[in-house]
């Protein structure tokens, strides 16, 4: 009887599919292609030191410098890594401005393209089949779900990522924000607004400031 | 292919569904997963052999399938294509050889001629083929103008079938929304989708 009161203390049994992971991975161990050091540096990579905040801080620099913005647009890797950002070969960054009269959004109907050395990895929506299959045919019906409407004047391009390019938004600066300093404007700046389903806001008590 | 993951503009999958302050992994397991491809591609496989192994899900599984159910079957497709792992392996739950030499991606991007320019009116082909490709259903016997001249980049429609040569320019090419999506589209609204130079051909003269 006491067994059994021990195996109530005892963590689930995996999932199936955890299972499945599991096996593989301790093959891979056994073959030497993978530690679980390693497994432990990559997980934690993407938990702590790549994400969103890399890409604010590339929007807030370009809100503030001209000359960088340009640079920034003109190639984007070259430009992340001139703020001490890591871009690695094998994928382009292409970034896209918006403009008063145009809003940019991005989406990978095929799989799930994102430009994750400054963003990340993407959120489960963004990967999930309804973004997928409805921002390429509906995105203003989209991004109300988001909580963005844009008047009829403001047209919508929508970037499918296809290719080895990995595109970004530049929203717009807010006005309101004069004088503030680049990290008070990265603070604004969410990974929803480089995706295109946002626009930067001003948080209430800031704009007492 | 056409296939469920090839779903731009697809019908029925209900509104987006956003969790606020989602984890970067739900479980362990998704970044052991992401470990293990971040170790296997580009040494094993590539990444349009990747892409490629998802795709060739069985549709209904590929729909009931998580993010990261799809990248684990992926990886222990390639890896058991590829002679990494055995299915014997799998089922022992033990190595019983060493894995092969890893291949190391050295060809340079060579210096290729793009026939298009930014301007220049497109149509995209009318192609249904069986492996894999780049160019969405959405996407084919469209009208549209090249934006950027990007790479030259593989083709994936190669690279995933064993042809690790055929390096194509790319191009961001742009089409009104109402030539894809009809008169329900916003006439002021657009689309830019990234498309091979074997996918496209010179708008016929009227």
């Amino acid at each position: 009887m006491s067994h059994d009161h021990d195996h109530d203390h005892h963590p689930e049994a995996p999932s199936p599919v955890e299972a499945r992971a599991l096996a593989l991975e301790s093959l891979l161990v056994e073959k030497g292609l993978l530690t679980s050091e390693e497994v432990d540096r990559i997980v934690s990579m993407y938990e702590h030191d790549i994400g969103p905040m890399l890409g604010a801080r590339v929007v807030a620099r370009a809100w503030v410098d001209g000359p960088y913005k340009e640079r920034l647009l003109a190639d984007g890797p070259a430009a992340v890594k001139e703020l001490g950002i890591s871009y690695p070969d094998g994928t382009q960054l292409v970034v896209v401005e918006n403009q008063p009269e145009v809003h940019n959004v991005i989406v990978c109907t095929l799989c799930s393209c994102y430009p994750w050395p400054v963003l990340g990895l993407p959120p489960t929506w963004y990967k999930s089949p309804p973004y997928r299959s409805r921002m390429v045919r509906e995105p203003r019906t989209v991004l109300e779900e988001f909580d963005l409407t844009l008047p009829d004047e403001v047209a919508v391009n929508v970037w499918d990522s296809s290719s080895d390019v990995r595109y970004m938004v530049l929203p717009q600066r807010p006005q309101g924000t004069e004088g503030w300093t680049e990290e008070q404007l990265a603070g604004i700046v969410t990974r929803d607004c480089m995706i295109g389903v946002a626009r930067p806001r001003i948080p209430a008590e800031s704009g007492a400031r | 292919m056409n296939g469920v993951h090839d779903m731009g503009g697809m019908h029925g999958f209900g509104p987006v569904d956003i969790e606020h302050d989602e984890p970067v992994f739900h479980q362990r397991w998704e970044g052991v997963v992401r470990a293990m491809m971040a170790r296997t591609n580009g040494r094993y496989y590539n990444l349009d052999e990747f892409r490629h192994a998802v795709e060739r899900m069985p549709s209904d599984e590929y729909l009931r399938a998580t993010y990261y159910e799809r990248w684990l079957h992926a990886v222990e497709t390639l890896l058991l294509e590829k002679g990494v792992i055995t299915t014997a392996e799998l089922t022992d739950g033990h190595a019983m050889s060493p894995a092969p030499a890893a291949t190391r991606d050295a060809e340079p991007r060579p210096a290729l001629e793009a026939h298009f320019q930014p301007g220049d009116r497109v149509m995209t082909r009318n192609i249904h083929p069986h492996g894999h490709t780049r160019l969405p259903r959405y996407a084919r016997g469209r009208h549209g103008v090249v934006r950027k001249v990007y790479g030259p980049f593989r083709l994936p429609d190669a690279n995933a079938h064993g042809d690790h040569h055929a390096w194509q320019p790319c191009y961001a090419v742009e089409f009104a929304a109402r030539e894809l999506w009809g008169d329900d589209a916003s006439p002021s609204d657009r689309m830019c989708i990234d498309l091979w130079e074997s996918y496209l051909e010179p708008e016929e003269k009227p």
